[in-house]
């Protein structure tokens, strides 16, 4: 039997030279005369240890890395088609702690399969929860997805199966599913990840969620940013259309669905939902004020489920293993896994799927383990430029929607920024406000205005100029700018900026005069 | 050096395109990335044929356009180097190694070098944020960026 070699397409493997170690190993086998295929999957998430190779064995999947091109001739002689040892060998990839401990549902596949390949998708679980689904009722199945406790993944944590039931009882000739991967939150790539890792998994989401409301047309809205996500999902998606997963008879039923992809161009404000439709009505990315709600009025004024990429993708395992089976995962209210981000600063970087739960200093210190650079964390700042900065002191934190709301902070899209002891977290905050105004879709005043004297006032503080009367100010200013935005832009940029002020007040003092001491 | 196309060229172009998309909802976006990807920017004398094969005004198609950061009204350099400056790349010396590109080029972000070579641009994540700081030089992405391998990248789009 022909063996397989993994070497991932993730752009995060392609960023560390996936792609020429993928050449150099496939001219060296090519040279040996070796039979072996290589296999581009997704990444297994564990990205500092990208590029990461694994080699299919008797004994399971065996991994290297980080694989560098130079490594590939001395991996061979090794004798990597057999799983032999070499200084790089982590073992089997199973078996790695990082992998090991977590939950993989919607993340089952990732960095498994081969993206693109339908059959591999089957063979590995895939397309059963539509098959289940086509036989199902509409209701039952929006039933099915509001019992299993699923929420928005996306930062808001609305209630899906409720967003469906809405857009189910809603009238229209025409209903759309919007799939919102505008993943522009730095310290999130989950969206990113499964789109180029299980892209089917997206797909059958999605036609899950068309059959449940009504809806036979879907689109996904992702960013300019991810040319491969974009390129996997388009390839994806004629595949799924061939063998007849979309199109008129979705499985051969009686249910049509079809979708396309379209790409943003680079505003972070159309990741919020109204802006979103705007943009793909073709409109500047201006913000709608709400209600109407998507789901009774979104694209073109049709009812509209508008989810994030890792909601509809959870949809298929609910489908397949059942409500319960989902629910049992998590805590509180917050029910079955979440794929956490560990970004920035961070030793042991990747994706985490896991239930909720976990506290965030498990996560930052056990799983990510300190940071990259040996120095003590400091803050991390949890949900993206408009998330709180927590401090150590936070670190008991459960990863819940609701603890963390409790603490003046989100989980937004489930990415973590560790930061060490070098971070100014004045200029954070300044930053903070500079991205918003950068981003305001300019709509509201509070946004629009309340941003760019937010940085100013932040530069005044670190010039030393009426530093007391200016911290007021810039609280005064969050206020307003939490309670008077229009969105999530304006409202949630006070979240960083006042966090950054309460848990790290030092920041904000006035710098000590060196020339007065010299 | 920018090689100006005729006008009549770029309306004809534009119209080719306009009549391969306009079919599809919501084609504005579609359209403009298509003249984008075919002119290398959004050339002015493409906009009022935009407008009248969607029925729209100037002024709309216009507010579009300058809505979207991606969108240029005047052509990038050869090579288009962009970085990031998100809060994850900040906390892996992003600033820093922004600091160095502008002093290797010469440039600031949002500008071009004098001969042509280089556009750089600031990015608010590419995803990479595991890996950081990452950068994109034409569309290929690179992550765990140090000095050295950003000269390297520098010196690859000045050539």
């Amino acid at each position: 039997m022909t063996v397989k070699i993994y070497i991932p397409r993730d752009a995060a493997a392609l960023a560390l030279g996936a792609g020429k170690v993928a050449t150099a190993m496939a001219e060296e086998l090519a040279r040996r005369g070796v039979d072996a295929t290589i296999v581009r999957n997704g990444s297994r998430g564990m990205h500092w240890l990208e590029p990461l190779i694994e080699v299919e064995t008797a004994d399971g999947r065996i991994a290297y890395g980080p694989v560098k091109p130079r490594d590939v001739v001395s991996l061979l002689d090794a004798g990597l088609l057999a799983g032999g040892a070499h200084p790089l060998c982590l073992g089997k990839t199973e078996e790695i702690p990082f992998l090991k401990r977590q939950t993989r549902l919607t993340f089952a596949r990732c960095g498994v399969t081969d993206p693109l390949s339908l059959d591999d998708y089957r063979v590995h679980g895939g397309l059963r929860g539509l098959e289940k689904a086509v036989a199902m009722e509409p209701a039952a199945i929006v039933a099915e997805v509001t019992d299993s406790g699923l929420r928005g993944r996306g930062g808001a944590g609305f209630p899906t199966g409720i967003k469906w039931r809405t857009v189910l009882d809603a009238q229209g000739p025409q209903k759309y599913i919007v799939c919102n991967a505008d993943e522009g939150d730095s310290g999130t790539f989950a969206d990113r990840m499964i789109m180029e890792g299980d892209p089917f998994v997206l797909i059958e989401g999605m036609a899950i969620a068309g059959i449940a409301t009504g809806a036979t047309k879907g689109y996904i809205y992702t960013r300019s940013e991810y040319p491969h996500a974009i390129a996997a999902m388009t390839v994806a998606i004629e595949v799924a259309r061939a063998a007849g997963v979309l199109g008129r008879s979705v499985l051969g039923s009686a249910h049509a669905f079809d979708m396309e992809v379209r790409t943003g161009a680079g505003a972070y404000v159309c990741g919020e939902e109204t802006s979103l439709l705007n943009s793909l009505e073709g409109k500047r990315g201006l913000v709608r004020a709400k209600p109407p709600l998507p789901a009774h009025k979104g694209l073109f004024d049709c009812p509209t489920v508008i989810n994030n990429v890792i909601s509809l993708a959870s949809v298929p395992i609910i489908l397949d293993q059942g409500a319960a089976f989902y629910r049992d995962f998590g805590m509180g209210r917050s029910r079955g896994t979440i794929p956490i981000q560990i970004a920035g600063n961070a030793k042991h970087g990747g994706l985490y799927e896991t239930a909720f739960g976990l506290t965030l200093g498990e996560i930052v210190d056990e799983i990510g383990g300190g940071t990259a650079s040996g120095r003590p964390v400091r803050a991390v700042q949890v949900g993206g430029p408009l998330g709180a900065y927590f401090p150590r002191a936070l670190f008991d934190t459960p990863f819940d929607y609701e603890a963390f709301a409790a603490r003046d902070g989100l989980i937004g899209h489930a990415g973590i920024v560790v930061f060490d002891d070098t971070v100014d977290m004045l200029k954070q905050a300044r930053f903070a406000m500079e991205f918003c105004a950068v981003e305001s879709c300019g709509k509201c005043t509070p946004c629009r205005l309340g941003s760019t004297r937010g940085v100013e006032v932040a530069d005044k503080i670190r010039a030393g100029i009426a530093p007391e009367k200016n911290r007021e100010l810039l609280a005064d200013l969050c206020n307003t700018m939490k309670f008077g935005s229009l969105c999530a832009l304006g409202g949630f940029t006070p979240y960083p900026v006042m966090s950054a002020i309460t848990h790290f007040p030092e920041d904000f003092e006035p710098a000590p005069v060196a020339e007065a001491a010299e | 050096m920018n090689i100006q196309l005729p006008r009549v060229d770029v309306a004809e172009q534009t119209l080719a395109i306009v009549g391969e998309l306009k079919g599809l909802e919501g084609s504005l976006l579609p359209i403009l990335h298509a003249v984008q990807d075919e002119f290398g920017y959004v050339p002015q004398e493409s906009l009022p044929v935009i407008a009248r094969e969607l029925n729209l005004s100037r002024a709309e198609v216009y507010g579009v356009v300058t809505f979207y950061h991606d969108f240029r009204e005047h052509p990038a350099g050869r090579h288009v180097l962009k970085l990031c400056r998100a809060e994850a790349c900040q906390s892996m010396g992003g600033d820093r190694l922004a600091e160095r590109a502008k002093a290797l080029l010469g440039i600031d972000f949002h500008e071009t070098t004098p001969d042509g070579a280089v556009t750089l641009e600031p990015v608010y994540c590419l995803g990479l944020c595991s890996c950081s700081p990452s950068a994109m030089l034409d569309g290929e992405v690179h992550a765990r960026l140090d000095e050295t391998e950003l000269d390297t990248l520098v010196a690859e789009a000045r050539r």
